[in-house]
């Protein structure tokens, strides 16, 4: 903390981090006024005398009901959560048993392999699309959920593995040699004394895959064609932008409640999810 | 009953050849302990014995039964860590009954252990808490009940009370010794620290470079160290030495140093008739060092000045020079003497030892 008089406090303390709230905070604000405003107060040209772009006086629930009964967003919705659902069970899986073997088996390569998994995550999405694009029409997935479901992972679990990689590594290997002295088999020694230990990675881990397949744009955008299969930033965007006419209170309407999930995760294990990020554990 | 063999034991990383030609017998109910320096191969071999390290060459037998290729959970061991190792999401009774279960005992036979070690280790009130809610000296005895609850037939101990403050390592050293004429298992300890495993061994191994130097009798180690290092480990503070030639004169042998000149007694006299006219290290602990009186003879003692005092209470060291070696002299607490001052110290020519300064090997 800054010591010393009042004013030092609130000039390099309580001004930056209001400052650093606000700008953080502003989009939500934004998404949310824009969701109440009502067209007439929208599309106010900004030399107009009544202009008054953060504030509304005449709250209106239009968009939001515009958003439901004409657009398929419960369905979007439905898609989104079923398959960053299912996409981050399966990076989980795969991840955490990656992790464990790399962090504590001795084998051939172990270093390199691990390097190896990560260069992968270093490959960006907007190139990886064309070749996925070619194996999903082979498989003759496109337009399923199974087409992100699958893909997902490939960003997914080399991410999952490194997190769950460094957490295993904090976790002190005599835990799981004392486990075997004392009676267990490796695997026993996993499943009762590291995994639970390294619920809070695995829960972060969770939490940024889910994120990161709930937020993923460019695949949903690529694989996915007819409107009841999209996913809710592609079906909003690709729905209420028709041409140049941007249908603003609807799409912001769209963003807030696709927003809402994900911050009911992060809120939920937040402590968890600091922990770990920090590796907290002590032996 | 459980009688430990190590049989040319090896262990070999890449390049470092950590552990070379251990033969060991470790009797039923024995104390072992395993000292030496970090990086001497003690916790190697304690590790091979619990079977998380595998074995390069050589055999490990318990009870005549080959362990070589056994999985650690069936060897019938049990292992107290530096750093306790305790499962931290578990209470200290789960801790504890967490062997037992993996082995598939009853319920109430899981019970009535955890029950009885923690009553012999006096931590039935802390069954139902944490790890983390515990005391350094607290977890040490979690750690220890979680291995005497298995009764198994060896103990392995690796550097347990190094994580204790000083007060508390004193304390549970006592207590380990209690528990262990208590318990009569026979245990097998690693430390570094000379003062642990001289109080706490029946015998006493030392280690160094992944060589045995010299296993015994603490008291043993001690009295008649077979080289130097073994000399130098053992002992604190340790012990003296001195570069010295050897010179016949007068009928007899002579170590002579600048500023020293002592006789060799009569015992020595054939083993070093060899050494004649040649250098050897001369050893001498700081307690066969005294203030010289009257009745010293001469040629047991030297004139020297004080360099620094160390008054510890019960004794003092006495840092002096005897010409280029400085030496430390442990003496009488009512000795009064101030820096600087000039003293005549005495040897006791029962207690110096003689080192070949080649091999370092005792002579």
């Amino acid at each position: 903390m800054i010591e010393g008089a009042r004013w030092k406090k609130w000039l390099w303390f309580y001004l930056p981090m209001g400052m650093f709230i606000l700008a953080l905070l502003f989009p939500f604000y934004w998404m949310l006024v824009t969701t109440m405003r009502p067209d007439s107060e929208l599309y106010r040209p900004w030399n107009h005398p009544l202009y008054m772009p953060f504030w509304t006086t005449h709250p209106t629930f239009e968009h939001i009901k515009n958003l439901l009964y004409e657009t398929l967003f419960g369905l979007w919705m439905w898609n989104t959560m079923l398959i960053a659902l299912a996409a981050t069970l399966i990076s989980l899986f795969c991840g955490v048993i990656a992790g464990y073997a790399l962090a504590r088996l001795k084998f051939r390569y172990a270093g390199l392999l691990g390097t190896a998994i990560f260069i992968t995550y270093l490959v960006p999405q907007t190139l990886l699309f064309i070749p996925l694009a070619d194996i999903i029409r082979d498989y003759r997935i496109g337009d399923t959920p199974w087409a992100l479901i699958l893909t997902y992972p490939t960003f997914l679990i080399p991410f999952c593995t490194w997190l769950m990689m460094g957490y295993f590594k904090t976790i002190p290997k005599e835990l799981e040699e004392c486990a075997r002295i004392d009676g267990a088999t490796r695997w026993q020694a996993m499943a009762y004394i590291i995994f639970p230990i390294a619920v809070p990675g695995i829960l972060s881990a969770g939490i940024f895959a889910f994120t990161l397949s709930w937020n993923e744009f460019i695949y949903a955008l690529v694989f996915l064609s007819s409107p009841e299969q999209k996913t809710v930033p592609v079906g909003v965007v690709s729905e209420l932008i028709r041409g140049d006419v941007f249908f603003w209170g609807p799409l912001m309407a769209g963003a807030l409640i696709g927003s809402v999930p994900v911050a009911i995760v992060y809120s939920f294990f937040v402590e968890h999810y600091v922990a770990g990020m920090t590796g907290s554990v002590k032996g | 009953m459980a009688r430990v063999l190590l049989k040319n034991l090896n262990k070999k990383y890449d390049d470092v050849h950590a552990v070379k030609d251990v033969n060991l017998e470790i009797r039923d109910r024995e104390f072992v302990v395993l000292v030496g320096p970090s990086g001497c191969g003690k916790t190697t071999t304690l590790r091979m014995v619990a079977g998380l390290e595998e074995i390069s060459s050589g055999e490990i037998r318990i009870d005549e039964q080959r362990i070589n290729e056994l999985a650690p959970m069936d060897r019938d061991i049990a292992m107290v860590f530096q750093n306790y190792a305790l499962y931290p999401h578990m209470s200290v009774y789960d801790n504890m009954a967490f062997g037992l279960r993996m082995r598939k005992f009853g319920k109430e036979e899981i019970e009535r252990r955890v029950r009885q070690a923690a009553e012999i280790l006096g931590i039935q009130g802390l069954l139902a808490r944490r790890p983390r809610q515990l005391s350094g000296g607290q977890r040490q005895r979690v750690a220890l009940g979680r291995a005497i609850v298995r009764n198994p037939r060896v103990f392995l101990f690796d550097e347990p009370l190094s994580n204790l403050d000083a007060a508390l390592r004193v304390q549970m050293r006592v207590e380990l010794k209690r528990l262990h004429n208590r318990l009569e298992t026979t245990a097998i300890y690693v430390t570094h620290d000379q003062v642990e495993a001289m109080t706490l061994g029946d015998r006493v191994v030392v280690m160094k470079d992944g060589v045995v130097q010299q296993e015994g009798e603490p008291l043993e180690l001690y009295g008649r160290p077979v080289n130097r290092f073994v000399a130098s480990f053992i002992g604190s503070p340790a012990m003296n030495f001195v570069e010295v030639a050897i010179i016949p004169a007068d009928g007899g042998l002579w170590a002579d140093a600048a500023g020293l000149r002592i006789k060799i007694p009569s015992k020595k006299q054939e083993a070093l008739q060899r050494y004649a006219g040649r250098r050897v290290v001369l050893g001498v602990r700081p307690e066969a060092l005294r203030v010289a009186s009257g009745a010293d003879p001469a040629e047991y003692a030297f004139d020297t000045a004080v360099e620094v005092v160390e008054p510890l209470g019960n004794e003092i060291l006495l840092d002096v020079r005897a010409g280029a070696h400085a030496m430390v002299a442990r003496v009488d607490p009512a000795t009064r003497l101030k820096v600087h001052e000039k003293v005549r110290l005495a040897f006791d020519p029962e207690r110096l030892h003689f080192f070949d300064p080649g091999s370092e090997a005792a002579i």
